[in-house]
């Protein structure tokens, strides 16, 4: 039952990947590209999450605190460029 | 029991998750796309992360507590991007589907009574929403409110 799971979970997570692609190719505005790759780095979270359960390794943890860390400082170096001009003043 | 309890958590967690990238695919706006994403950070990837923390609890020798590290960072750092994207959309001046405030809603309110114009401003375009001329007819007790 928690094979299944895991399977349905992982075509929902990858379709949800597959959408906020869409949005990041797509989207009108940079605004919506950075939130768009701000989901996916979400979406890669509980990818590797999923994944760590489906293979019963506690090793991806590292990896999925890393992309947070990663994906965060690259949101806010990204919002802070479009508002100010400048990354580090 | 347990694994009932952890495919119920995981199919909940990839079920927002979907539905927080439907959001930033199907809504029409910057600022209402904003909303999608952040909730299926918090509830999803939440959910997902609390199910792995409890299956490698159960597995493992130990406690395992590397999830809630993750867990703890994504509810911090979550609504402090979406505050800045906010701000950046709002810098950018990015179109919005909703209406602009009117000057005279804000004129008439100054700095110290925001509250108060903001409310003139809804009764305002709620009214000539309804009816147009009725707006002029029902200005009279807008004004003694404020």
């Amino acid at each position: 039952m928690l094979a299944i799971s895991i399977q349905i979970a992982l075509a929902l997570v990858t379709a949800a990947v597959a959408m906020s692609f869409w949005r990041l190719l797509r989207g009108p505005d940079a605004p919506d590209r950075i939130l768009a790759l701000d989901t996916l780095y979400i979406n890669t979270i509980a990818i590797l999450v999923l994944f760590g359960i489906h293979l019963g390794s506690a090793l991806f943890f590292e990896a999925a605190l890393l992309i947070a860390l990663m994906g965060f400082i690259g949101t806010v170096a990204l919002c802070k460029y479009l508002l100010r001009g400048d990354i580090i003043e | 029991m347990l694994e009932f309890f952890l495919s119920f958590l995981i199919l909940t967690g990839a079920i927002f998750t979907f539905i927080g990238s439907l959001g930033l695919v199907r809504l029409k706006d910057m600022y209402t796309r904003l909303h999608g994403p952040t909730k299926a950070t918090t509830l999803g990837v939440g959910s997902l992360l609390i199910a792995s923390a409890i299956y490698f609890s159960a597995q493992g020798p130990s406690i395992s507590l590397h999830e809630f590290l993750i867990t703890i960072f994504l509810l911090i750092t979550a609504p402090v991007s979406a505050h800045l994207l906010a701000k950046t959309a709002l810098h950018l001046n990015l179109t919005s589907l909703a209406e602009k405030p009117e000057k005279d809603a804000i004129d008439q309110g100054g700095p110290d009574e925001v509250d108060t114009a903001e409310e003139t401003e809804k009764a305002d375009t709620t009214d000539t929403a309804v009816k147009p001329e009725a707006a002029e007819a029902l200005q009279a007790p807008d004004q003694t409110k404020s």
